[in-house]
């Protein structure tokens, strides 16, 4: 048998004669509407993969993507931000958290800030690396952090499951995990106050792969049939996004308005029924999670269930976090941004008093913020 | 019993002089340091020499393809020979912690002896502190060295249209292998570090007689930062064709799953270089006796000045630009 080598798995998904192929297809297809269409896609990942492939310049005139609020770290508000700092400069402390959270600003400074500090503050790639942290430091408190989408929720849940079973007495948590459907919905229905003109202008989604691989196509019903906007579930890479971008064209010119799935490698409509078990066994919906930028969420956040408080950091610490929330800077529109009504490029601290290495707002702290890819990629159209 | 470095090694008395002895006169040895002067003397034929200093310090000091001594003679003899001098003289400091294992001590000074041998260069002076146990990170090593200039002209300010840019191997290896070798990240791969000198491969462009304007090691910042920096330095474009640029499967699977980009990770033994139009093939040619990976990757032009552009092959265009902050994975 032939070994498979990474290029395999990826080589077909980037090639440049398919993409061409699609965007001739995309062009055809959006001639035969007689309006514009414009896309969300929800996901960072996808706006990565947007400005990383140009994907806009291969779009028509009429298709646009207008960039969602699908950022783990863009969309932690400052007084969580807070309480990881708080957390970590506690003197028996290990702060555990995922890549790029350690450089977000709360209004106390960032991780990295708490650990030329003195804290001890440590980024992993797995959550499962917690168990060696609190094996090798038996005389210290290891807090997990825990942020993202149902994408990463399944690593939380599997670190409770094995701390509880196997009665791991030094590892706690705090739970900042966030649902993508709850915050769609929140998207078509809000109406910003300080905009009189405002009105929704998604016209449909593009829905992560990798949080249905998870929860499955399932999630996303409601949208096509309560709310009339088409979704497709679409992988990561640039190929996968043009079809997605096709298809859902193709559901305006045929006249259907449905849920599909263009990443049927590994989507299906139920998701990964394990996985949902897991997290349903130790994780509760928290009826309210405010979002950086976007204000209170109803039902988007998740939260230790109430039997394993004594797991909760947000409880056990109580005494010492913060529960006041924190405004953000006055000149970011970052609120605008992720509802999809402005563009990075609108904004006038964008690449002047907010940059990547001192970022100001909620979409340039991390990679895959919308400001961020903005500014990092630029734009040669 | 494991040997260790004692604080009492950096007073300057006995313990100074027996660990200078023992270790590092017995790895570097040659006549003008062991006269034990308060400089050296040094022989000078060319008119012209180059100098350079760097301080180095590396989590882990032990990594695939390399250790902190073979990277500190790399580095600082690497940007000599960067600008067409072939690295003669070196100086080195080592800051020590309290408690250091000697052998990794004396494993790191052969290893600086191998790499000085390759370059035919010598440490001439040489300083060692030691400081107690917590308050450095293990060790730090600063090398300077001057190099007698074998080509002249060789700047990063006068790049034009005339040049064409190529890379000298692969991209990103030392980066992507430091990164995995760190704690909390627990990938195994067989990834080596790029670590190596170069003065060889510029020697042999220089004694073929191709035109250099211009060459810079890709370390910190990686690729994307000298061509950036190339850009602004001689205002110009850099348009850079995306498929053209060499990355090693393993290389490009560690970005893959982080998040990275291979242009934006450190390199310690990889080279830019701008060559006029008539003399690019030419240079490939000998390039490749060095590493079969080397390759064209662009051209100048004056599309967008200061910037570098990168073409895609199904006709999409964006700028390349110059990494910040600190290199962490993405989260999902």
């Amino acid at each position: 048998m032939k070994s498979l080598e990474l290029k395999n798995l990826y080589d077909d998904f980037r090639d440049s004669k398919t993409i061409k192929a699609y965007a001739s297809l995309i062009e055809q297809e959006a001639k035969k509407l007689d309006r514009s269409i414009n896309i969300m896609e929800v996901c960072g990942g996808h706006t990565h993969t947007i400005m990383k492939y140009g994907l806009p310049q291969l779009m028509p005139k009429n298709v646009k993507f207008i960039h969602g609020p699908g950022c783990p770290v863009c969309i932690m508000p400052k007084h969580r931000i807070d309480h990881a700092y708080i957390l970590a400069m506690q003197e028996d402390v290990i702060l555990v958290t995922l890549g790029d959270m350690i450089k977000v600003p709360g209004s106390k400074g960032s991780l990295q800030n708490a650990r030329a500090k003195g804290a001890d503050v440590r980024f992993v790639y797995s959550p499962m690396e917690c168990l060696k942290i609190a094996s090798e430091n038996p005389d210290k408190k290891v807090v997990f952090f825990a942020i993202g989408f149902e994408t990463t929720t399944p690593m939380t849940a599997v670190l409770i499951d094995t701390v509880i079973k196997q009665n791991i007495k030094n590892i706690y948590f705090h739970i900042n995990h966030v649902t993508v459907p709850e915050v769609m919905e929140e998207l078509i229905n809000s109406r910003d106050e300080h905009v009189d003109s405002y009105n929704n202008q998604i016209d449909a989604f593009l829905g992560p792969s990798h949080v249905s691989v998870i929860a499955g196509a399932k999630i996303y019903e409601k949208f096509p049939k309560e709310y009339n906007r088409p979704v497709v579930v679409t992988g990561f890479e640039p190929v996968d996004m043009m079809e997605g971008v096709l298809m859902i064209l193709k559901q305006f010119s045929e006249g259907r308005c449905e849920n599909e799935i263009q990443y049927k490698r590994v989507v299906s409509f139920e998701g990964n029924i394990k996985a949902q078990e897991l997290i349903n066994r130790y994780l509760d919906k928290a009826s309210l999670f405010k979002w950086r930028g976007l204000g209170n969420v109803p039902n988007s956040g998740l939260k230790l269930k109430e039997k394993y408080s004594n797991l909760d950091a947000e409880i056990i610490y109580k005494d010492v976090l913060p529960i006041e929330e924190v405004e953000d800077h006055k000149l970011c529109i970052c609120g605008d941004i992720l509802r999809g009504m402005a563009h990075p490029t609108e904004c006038t601290i964008f690449g002047t008093a907010c940059k990547p290495n001192s970022p100001i707002g909620s979409c340039m702290v991390s990679s895959e913020g919308a400001c961020a890819a903005y500014y990092k990629y630029g734009n040669l159209l | 019993m494991k040997r260790t470095v004692p604080l009492s090694a950096g007073n300057g008395g006995e313990e100074n002089n027996e660990l200078i002895r023992k270790v590092f006169y017995k790895a570097f040895k040659n006549d003008i340091l062991l006269k034990s002067e308060d400089a050296a003397v040094l022989d000078l034929e060319a008119s012209k020499i180059a100098m350079s200093t760097d301080s180095f310090t590396v989590t882990p000091l032990f990594f695939p393809g390399g250790d902190i001594g073979k990277l500190a003679v790399c580095g600082t003899c690497n940007d000599i020979a960067m600008m067409g001098a072939k690295p003669k003289y070196l100086t080195v400091g080592f800051i020590i912690e309290e408690g250091f294992d000697l052998r990794e001590l004396e494993k790191i000074a052969r290893s600086m002896k191998k790499e000085l041998e390759l370059n035919g260069a010598a440490v001439v002076s040489g300083d060692t502190k030691v400081m107690p146990k917590g308050t450095i990170d293990k060790l730090i090593i600063n090398t300077s060295g001057i190099g007698e200039l074998e080509y002249e002209g060789i700047s990063s300010n006068n790049i034009s249209q005339e040049d064409t840019i190529l890379v000298s191997r692969d991209i990103g290896a030392h980066g992507a292998t430091i990164f995995t070798a760190r704690e909390g990240i627990e990938l195994q791969s067989n990834l080596q570090s790029d670590c190596n000198s170069l003065y060889p491969t510029v020697k042999a462009l220089i004694d073929a007689g191709i035109k250099i304007t211009a060459l810079r090691d890709a370390t910190r910042g990686g690729v994307s930062a000298v061509l950036n920096e190339w850009a602004k330095q001689s205002d110009i474009c850099i348009e850079v064709e995306e498929e053209s640029i060499p990355v090693s499967p393993e290389v490009f699977g560690v970005c893959e799953m982080l998040g990275f980009e291979p242009t934006m990770l450190a390199n310690e033994g990889t080279f830019c270089l701008a060559i006029k139009n008539e003399d690019a093939s030419r240079a490939l040619e000998i390039l490749k006796q060095f590493n079969q990976n080397a390759t064209i990757i662009g051209k100048v032009t004056n599309t967008h000045k200061q910037r570098v552009i990168l073409n895609s092959s199904y006709g999409t265009k964006r700028f390349l630009d110059t990494p910040t902050g600190e290199l962490l994975p993405r989260i999902c």
